[in-house]
């Protein structure tokens, strides 16, 4: 039973390495900012979901499982917010600089 | 070398990594982006030290509450925009080079001729663990075995604040400092605000609860706390106070003051300065926790939060 457990684990924790391994790939290989940041978020998601899944069946206990899951939320939380704010802060980087561009040609 | 040898060593070679980035960069915030890697890597450090105590004040103090300290500082910086013009002077650059490199020798020197094993005093310490009454040795530690220094680090903190505030222009006196915040209210950042507060405060008042037998403690569920409230202020929920409310001064000086009194009841009912009566010794401990924690998640954000920049109503 346990030795059922431990391959989860490690197979869980090593797909989860992989998407990060990905998703690093991509934050330093994709095009624009709005991919990188596309490629990071899902990287937060599904790799630390699988680590974090890989991990829950190693916990100590029912409380330590839901702390865990507790931590993979809150960050899914804090990285859709900070992407959120990157994007917003790109896009008016981008009106600024159309709007500078095309406004005044002399200057 | 096995496995674990492998993660220290990348891990070492990657904090020199990123410390030489920090100060080779040349944009302000870029550094300030270093600085905050460089500050969570280092927690991971002292987590494989098995100082997990250490860990989470790193993660909180060093990587969060620093980075949104200097972040405001460069954004405050950015609008003096003198630093990019004035750049220094060859000889003023290497003799700076020179002095950097004769204190990492020094230090370096230090450290290496350090005595093997170095002198310590954790076998007394946790030979009198049991007297305090605590179970996680670093709070007791913290608390009551070298309780002056800590008392000392509180006051250090309301020095700071005191020097903050001292940068307010005569008009302002007393008035609400104008923490950093979004330019108008972005939905994304107030949801998070409203979501995560409540559960921060959970979380930070858990910590300090539980770093009376685990790891955690007064400064870790304190900067926590204060984060909460930076956060509620970013996302325009919340003003800062006044700097003039008596409420906010009470809160300010609450820790270090209890700390005080306790310590001086201490010189008369057990003969010594901050000696704490062992039968009340853990319901002390944990009453000056409880008021250094409020202390600590006030004073964080009005640092960040800076001088006052309203007048007063």
């Amino acid at each position: 039973m346990s030795g059922a457990l431990d391959l989860f684990s490690i197979a869980a924790i090593s797909v989860g390495g992989f998407f990060f391994l990905a998703g690093t790939v991509g934050l330093l290989r994709f095009p624009d900012p709005l991919c990188r940041l596309h490629a990071l978020t899902k990287v937060d998601n599904l790799g630390l979901g699988f680590i974090v899944l890989g991990l829950i069946a190693r916990s100590d206990g029912v409380f330590g499982a839901l702390k865990l899951v507790a931590i993979w939320a809150l960050v899914q939380l804090a990285g859709a917010t900070s992407a959120q704010l990157i994007a917003r802060a790109i896009r008016r980087k981008e009106q600024i600089g159309a709007k500078s561009a095309g406004g005044s040609p002399a200057a | 070398m096995n496995a674990l040898g492998a993660v220290d060593l990348g891990l070492a070679l990657l904090v020199l990594a990123i410390a030489g980035w920090t100060i080779a960069a040349r944009e302000a915030f870029a550094a300030i982006v270093g600085y905050v890697a460089y500050g969570l890597l280092l927690s991971i450090v002292w987590a494989r030290l098995f100082a997990v105590d250490v860990a989470m004040t790193e993660a909180a103090i060093g990587g969060g509450v620093t980075g949104v300290l200097l972040i405001s500082a460069a954004a405050r910086l950015r609008q003096a925009q003198t630093a990019e013009d004035e750049r220094p002077t060859l000889p003023l650059r290497l003799m700076a080079a020179a002095l950097s490199a004769l204190a990492a020798i020094a230090l370096g020197a230090v450290i290496l001729s350090l005595p093997e094993p170095g002198p310590s005093l954790a076998p007394l310490a946790a030979k009198n663990l049991a007297a305090t009454g605590v179970g996680n040795p670093i709070t007791a530690v913290l608390i009551a075995f070298r309780s002056f220094d800590t008392l000392l680090e509180k006051v250090v903190l309301l020095l700071a604040i005191i020097g903050v505030w001292s940068l307010a222009p005569d008009r302002y006196w007393g008035g609400a400092p104008i923490a950093p915040r979004a330019a108008r209210p972005v939905g994304a950042l107030t949801f998070l605000a409203q979501l995560v507060a409540p559960i921060g405060v959970v979380v930070g008042v858990h910590m300090v609860w539980v770093g009376a037998d685990e790891p955690g403690g007064a400064f870790q569920g304190g900067a926590i706390l204060a984060a909460m409230w930076m956060i509620v202020m970013m996302a325009r929920l919340s003003e800062a106070p006044p700097v003039g409310a008596p409420w906010l001064r009470a809160a300010l000086v609450a820790g270090p003051a209890v700390f005080l009194i306790a310590g001086a009841s201490g010189a008369v009912t057990s003969g010594a300065f901050f000696a704490l009566p062992q039968a009340f010794a853990k319901p002390l401990i944990l009453i000056i926790e409880a008021f250094m924690t409020l202390s600590i998640a006030v004073t964080l954000p009005m640092l960040v939060a800076g001088p006052p920049r309203r007048a007063p109503l």
